[in-house]
């Protein structure tokens, strides 16, 4: 969602450029804002059509149900709908607008890998998520960071459109500042993405604390992670606009060591499942 | 003016904290009300049970007396917390006694019914647990704040009683005991 939103906005800015004609960025702005919102509220029907995930009956996968009914009732959480994609690559993700709404995703890998205190720890850790109602923080925080870039955008032209047809014999003091804003006008963007992908990681870090706190049993969500980072090969059906979404990096553990961890979604393993087991 | 802010400030503090005492009792309820459900259900399931290994091992009868008696026993027992866990206890053990017994009979073990039955006593089982931690979570909490200062003032004021956690004696940390780090 978020390399989305970057992409659509870097395009929004490139015809702006081009045409150099504001109104375009900001048309591509409200877009993708429009988009975020939209996709919030109906995340758990996009997301399951992305995905390719089918509805997980209590008689089917009788242990899979009952653990997240088991784990619902002690987080005091309505039970979300589950549902199961048919993938080998271990994986699982929460998403929804709010509680009443959430869906819990794994695939049919991750069932086939994990013990039943391995498994538990997974849905507890995405039933934490819906909790912390991380969707939402996610989505306010997008949006965010898309009006950090309009601003610093306006910011930008004003000083170097705006200001050769005002008198120019301004005192010197005004040079430094017009500098110091015009670095600052770059860098917020780039800024607020940052801290938008650390906040994204922060997250995490909650949602495995959270869900070790359900449990009582962190050993079982960290045993879990680390059969899932050894797996290493992509899914068979993956959209990088729900990558973010997941218990671990779709496209596998390659792709993850190659991203530098500041632009990473996910913080890396080993510190997850040494914040859990020390 | 000053007397006059303070004493707003006031005000509004204790509606704040009046009305979280009083979400944190309905919650405390709302949970009480979910293990009951667990409780029930389990109930439900038992004259299933013995009905259905009745038919294989009818030389147990005092094992099937002793369900049944504890059963009614736990349905019975009501409003002190510890008498009433103590009877879920008792439940639980006879249970587990019925299932010891229908080791010795292979053709009950392949019974599909029977199966189906010791499934969906173990899964209630776990519920009650689930519903139990959620219960006495926030029991904790409602129970923190009647006694942290100054919250206490007032729940003195408007008398909010505390309320007792509901313990089951097996429970997960007494299953696997925690390992100990130096």
């Amino acid at each position: 969602m978020t390399v989305f939103f970057v992409v659509i906005i870097l395009f929004g800015w490139f015809f702006s450029f081009y045409y150099n004609n504001p109104n375009i960025l900001y048309f591509f702005v409200i877009f993708s804002v429009l988009m975020n919102f939209f996709s919030y509220w109906y995340s758990d029907k996009i997301v399951l059509a992305l995905a390719g995930a089918k509805e997980a009956k209590r008689e089917e996968y009788f242990d899979l149900y009952t653990s997240v009914e088991n784990l619902s009732i002690t987080a005091g959480l309505p039970m979300p709908k589950l549902y199961v994609v048919g993938d080998p690559a271990p994986n699982a993700f929460a998403t929804g607008r709010d509680k009443n709404n959430s869906v819990v995703c794994v695939t049919s890998g991750l069932l086939a890998i994990l013990t039943k205190p391995e498994l538990e720890g997974v849905i507890a850790h995405e039933l934490s998520h819906v909790g912390n109602r991380d969707m939402l923080l996610s989505t306010v925080v997008v949006v965010l960071v898309g009006f950090v870039s309009i601003i610093a955008d306006v910011f930008r032209r004003n000083l170097f459109f705006g200001n050769i047809s005002r008198d120019r014999d301004n005192d010197r003091s005004g040079g430094l500042v017009v500098l110091i804003g015009i670095i600052l006008s770059i860098l917020a963007p780039i800024f607020s993405l940052l801290i938008e992908l650390a906040i994204s990681r922060k997250r995490e870090f909650l949602a495995d604390a959270s869900g070790a706190l359900l449990t009582r049993y962190p050993e079982g969500l960290a045993s879990a992670l680390k059969k899932i980072s050894k797996y290493g090969k992509p899914m068979a059906r993956q959209s990088s606009a729900i990558a973010h979404l997941y218990i671990a990096d779709p496209k596998g553990s390659q792709f993850g060591k190659k991203v530098m961890g500041l632009f990473a979604t996910h913080p890396p393993v080993e510190e997850r499942i040494k914040a859990l087991v020390g | 003016m000053l007397l006059l802010t303070i004493l707003v400030v006031l005000v509004l503090w204790a509606v704040f904290v009046f009305n979280g005492f009083v979400a944190l009792r309905n919650r405390t309820e709302e949970a009480w009300a979910d293990i009951e459900v667990q409780l029930k259900r389990r109930y439900d399931l038992i004259p299933n049970l013995v009905n259905t290994v009745k038919g294989y091992a009818t030389h147990e009868s005092s094992a099937f007396e002793n369900v049944t008696k504890a059963r009614s026993k736990a349905m019975g027992a009501g409003g002190n917390l510890a008498d009433k866990g103590q009877a879920e206890n008792m439940l639980t053990g006879a249970l587990r006694s019925v299932f010891a017994i229908a080791e010795a009979y292979p053709d009950l073990k392949a019974n599909q019914n029977f199966l189906a039955l010791q499934n969906e006593l173990s899964d209630t089982e776990n519920k009650i647990q689930a519903a139990r931690r959620f219960y006495n979570g926030n029991v904790r909490d409602l129970n923190i704040k009647i006694e942290s200062f100054p919250s206490n003032i007032l729940a003195k004021m408007f008398e909010v009683s505390k309320k007792e956690f509901f313990d089951l004696a097996d429970d997960d940390v007494a299953q696997n005991p925690v390992g100990v780090k130096f």
